[in-house]
Formats: C-alpha cells, structure tokens, sequence
C-alpha cells in the first residue's frame, strides 16, 4: 500500500494516472480528428483534377494541333465568330453590372410588398432550360407587342438577329447569376455600418458607394464572372433565337458545334482552346483587378 | 447644447414615451437604463437614423427634428466601434472629411491634432481588423471627432472591453470631453462609467425616470427602476413607486 507521500498528483486526479498520460493514437482518434478535413479536400481535389484533365487532355489530344491553332487566327470568318464572342459577353457583362449590382441591392436592403414573388421570378431564368428562354424570346418577337419591339429596335440599328439578340438572350439568362450572387453579398453587408457611414456625413448612395459595394465587392464580383462565363459559353438558346449565319451571328461556341458537325474536330479543338484562354485571362484579371491576395494563397 | 422634448416613437412592440432631456453645453451627460430601456433608441432619434413620430429635438439652438444625420454635424460612436473594415485607420479617421469633399491632404492635416492628443499615431497604418479593443475605441473615437462635431453621442462604447481598458478609454473619453468643451450622451448600464459623468439621467420602459447628479440619484431614487439601477438596497425600494411607463 502507498505511503501518503507517494501519492502524486496523478493520483488524486479523478480520471487516476492515465489521465495525464499523452494520448495513444488509435485508428478511430485520426479518422476524429482528420476525417473531415481529409473527406472534403479529397472530393475539392478530385473536383480540379477534373477541370484539369479536361484541360490536359484538350492539350495532349492527337487532334490539337499548334499550327491550327495559329490558322485560327488567319481565318476571317472565325476570327468574326470570336470578335463577336468578345463583343456580346462583354457588352453584357457591361449590361450585367448596370443592372444587376442595383437590382441585388434592392433586393436585400428592402422590404416591399411581392418582394418574394419578384425573388423568384429572378430565379426562373436559372432553373429554366436556356433553350426553353430561346423558343420563349421567338415566340414573344412573334407576337404583335414583340414586333413592335423588334421595329424599335431595327428603327435605332439594333439587329435582334445579330449581335443585339445576342445580347439580349446572353442578359437575360446570365443575369439572375449576378443578381443572386449581388443580394447574398449585400446581405453579409451590415446594414448599420451604412448607418454610421450617413451620421458620418454621407449621403444615401454615398454611403453606398464607400461602405455597401466595396464591403460587397468579392461577391458582387464573383457573381459578374458568373454571369460572364454563362454569357460567353451560350450556344443552345442562341440557335433558336438568333439563329447562326456564319460572319453575322455566330459566336465561338457555334463555331465549335459546326466544325464538329463538319468534321472539322481539330478547327473546333483549337475554337476551345481559345474559349479556355479567354475563361483563363478574364478571371486571372478579374482577381487582379479586385487586388484579391488570398487568390494566390498568401 | 441638445435640447430634447416630448419625443415619442415606436419601433415594434416598444414605445419612446414622451422622452426629454437637457444637456448643457461642455456637459457629460450618462443615460443609463437597463438592456432594452430604450436609450439607444434615443441616442438613434438624437443622431437621426430614427424619426420620431412627434416631439422635438434641438441642437444649439437649432430644430434638427427633420434633418437628415449628416445635416446635424453630430459624432456618433456605436457600441462596436463600427470601424469600416475595408479601411485602414488614417482612412476611417478621415472618412467624414472625405465624405464632406474635404480633400485628403487637408483631411489628413486637420485630424493629426487629434490623433495626436488620442496617442493613436503609430496606429494609422495599421487594419483595423488587427487593432485590440482599446485601440479601436480610440480609433472610432477619433472618426467619431474628425469633423469637430457639435455634440458627441457615445453608445455604451465601453462595454466591450475588459475592465483595465474600460477605466482608460473612461478616462480618455473624459479628458478629451473637457479639452474640446463638447456636450456628450453617453449611454450605458454601469455604475462605474456613471462616476464620470456631470449628470446622470435614468430611462425605463421608454420613459425617461429621473435626471440629476450621480450623488442626488442614489441618495434620492425617484423609482424603483432608478434604485435598482442604483443598487439601493430593498428597504427603502420598498417605499418607492414602480416608476413611470413600467407595466
């Protein structure tokens, strides 16, 4: 039996002397403690490497060929296709922060009465089929209101077959990205910093332009990249809508399809690599532009 | 001076009755009251970010009851600093000059008085993100003062910090009150920032209780909700009535 000297502190601990002891490592501890982490890294790798391999595979593809891709360039009518692919996404993107920065402000700084009906009606375009948006645009120039639209726009040089139709269906199906992703940053926005920012001596939209929109620039800009890679990617409600006439209203996604469709696989490898190139540059500038450091990692 | 009369106004289920009070000039006025008394709700009709729905609200003088907040020229510090988090200190400091249109050299030159007699120069490059508790007091302190307001309206802006930097930015707060000769509102529910004050005004259930010297309030409760406030003890709460607006 102990003398009450050799008591140690172990021992009077309730749990007795393993309690001080370091912890043993057993399969079930590592899966506690590491589990998670390694379950949601895995599927995020697994995620990139995807992307990734697409990428890889476009590039080490016996159909891509450098010297094609360099022809691309010397070939009017592709060069049109890609010149209109520039011009329509960002002239939407344009339209996209025009509109779609107030709208997500609205939405999340006011209450007023059909403020849920309207936040659906956002959504609509988003869980539509884009096709189902083209054939719903046709048949709305069809009808005698649309018409009238359609002799408006032709009136002041908008082509609803070119270019401006274009626009219109790239907008209307990229849009609600914006929106949504602008009233979700808005919201993490606390509203009473906007108030201080007015006791401060601000005005209303001062207090916008200091505090509400820099505060939500990361989602405000995340929603724009959104809403311009939907734009540039479009292709199927573009069919239906605009139609593809070749130097008039084809974008690089259409020529992608009709090279395809011609047999043409290493015209359309190289039309993607370019569309990869332009996704690449616009979010690298995007993140630039935005002076995001944590991009990097650091 | 700011001259407060008769304010009435309802925000949900909770009523400002008939609120008034008086604060003289270069005065430290402490209204206290307990969590939900309604004195930050009076602080935001005195600041303007609520209207009230009747009553009448002065500023030296002057009928501000319909004027926009940046039309009062107050200072206004919230609980939480509500320092902007985009901004690094020299541009919070500034932000009410530049919101003014005061260009940023002269903003920088009009506020370095202040940030000097604040001690708070080595901060100015600095996050706010990465400032302690204390600093961004003194920082929202500073904001709160830039533009040489006609009063300072303080929203219990000690309650965040521990007790050493409580009794400091306390201490701070009352200095620079008297080096600048400002009229202060200084809302809060402890005794120990009450010492610091001229006057002592007491709310409950929006009605504003009793008004007078820290001394006089605790000698004297008015009601109940100024004794227990006050820490009176049970005997002579007894003898008290309940106290105006209390249900």
């Amino acid at each position: 039996m102990a003398s009450p000297d050799e008591i140690t502190r172990a021992d009077n601990d309730p749990a007795g002397p393993a309690a001080l002891a370091p912890p043993r490592w057993s399969p079930l501890r590592i899966i506690r403690r590491y589990g998670l982490a390694v379950v949601t890294l895995s599927f995020l790798a697994a995620f990139a490497g995807m992307v990734l391999a697409i990428i890889i595979a476009n590039i080490f593809s016996r159909f891509f060929h450098f010297a094609t891709l360099v022809e691309l360039f010397h070939k009017p009518l592709v060069v049109a296709a890609m010149k209109l692919s520039a011009v329509t996404s960002l002239t939407t993107l344009g339209l996209v922060v025009l509109f779609c920065i107030p709208a997500g402000y609205a939405l999340s700084r006011y209450r007023f009465f059909g403020h849920a009906v309207i936040d659906t009606i956002i959504d609509m375009p988003i869980v539509m089929p884009p096709l189902a948006i083209g054939v719903s645009l046709l048949v709305l120039f069809a009808s005698t209101p649309g018409r009238w639209l359609g002799e408006r726009m032709d009136a002041v040089g908008l082509d609803r077959n070119a270019a401006a139709g274009i626009v219109l269906c790239q907008f209307l199906l990229s849009a609600p990205f914006a929106i949504r992703a602008a009233k979700a940053a808005f919201e993490g926005v606390d509203r009473r910093l906007e108030d201080l920012a007015l006791t401060l001596g601000c005005t209303r939209w001062q207090a916008f332009w200091k505090v509400a929109l820099p505060m939500a620039r990361g989602g405000v800009l995340a929603g724009c990249v959104m809403a311009w890679a939907r734009a540039v990617g479009l292709y199927g409600p573009l069919m239906v809508f605009v139609g593809c006439v070749r130097g008039k209203s084809e974008v690089l996604p259409n020529t992608i399809y009709l090279e395809v469709s011609t047999g043409g696989l290493e015209v359309a490898l190289a039309a993607t690599m370019v569309m990869i190139a332009m996704a690449g540059a616009a979010l690298v500038l995007i993140h630039a532009v935005a002076g995001s450091k944590r991009w990097w990692g650091i | 001076m700011i001259d407060i009369r008769d304010i009435c106004l309802t925000a949900g289920k909770f009523q400002l009755q008939k609120a008034s009070l008086h604060v003289l000039p270069g005065e430290y006025f402490v209204l206290m009251g307990r969590t939900g008394s309604g004195k930050s709700l009076l602080l935001q009709c005195i600041c303007g970010l609520r209207r009230p729905s009747s009553g009448r609200i002065a500023i030296d003088g002057r009928d501000v009851t319909g004027l926009e907040p940046r039309e009062r020229n107050l200072g206004y510090m919230p609980q939480d600093t509500g320092l902007f988090p985009h901004m690094n200190v020299w541009r919070n400091i500034t932000f009410s000059l530049r919101a003014r249109g005061v260009h940023r050299s002269e903003a920088v030159r009009l506020t370095m008085p202040l940030v000097e007699m604040l001690g708070i120069a080595g901060l100015l490059d600095r996050d706010c993100r990465d400032l302690s508790g204390g600093e961004k007091q003194k920082v929202a302190l500073a904001r709160a003062l830039a533009c040489r307001p006609n009063a300072l309206l303080l929203d219990e802006p000690v309650s965040a910090l521990d007790e050493p930097a409580r009794v400091e930015v306390c201490a701070e707060l009352r200095r620079v009150q008297q080096d600048l000769n400002l009229s202060v509102i200084h809302v809060c529910h402890s005794l120990a920032e009450a010492a610091i004050a001229d006057r002592v005004g007491v709310i409950d259930y929006g009605q504003v209780q009793q008004i007078g010297p820290l001394r006089q309030l605790r000698e004297n409760p008015a009601t109940k909700a100024v004794a227990r406030l006050m820490r009176v003890g049970n005997e002579q709460r007894r003898n008290l009535e309940p106290g105006t607006g209390s249900p």
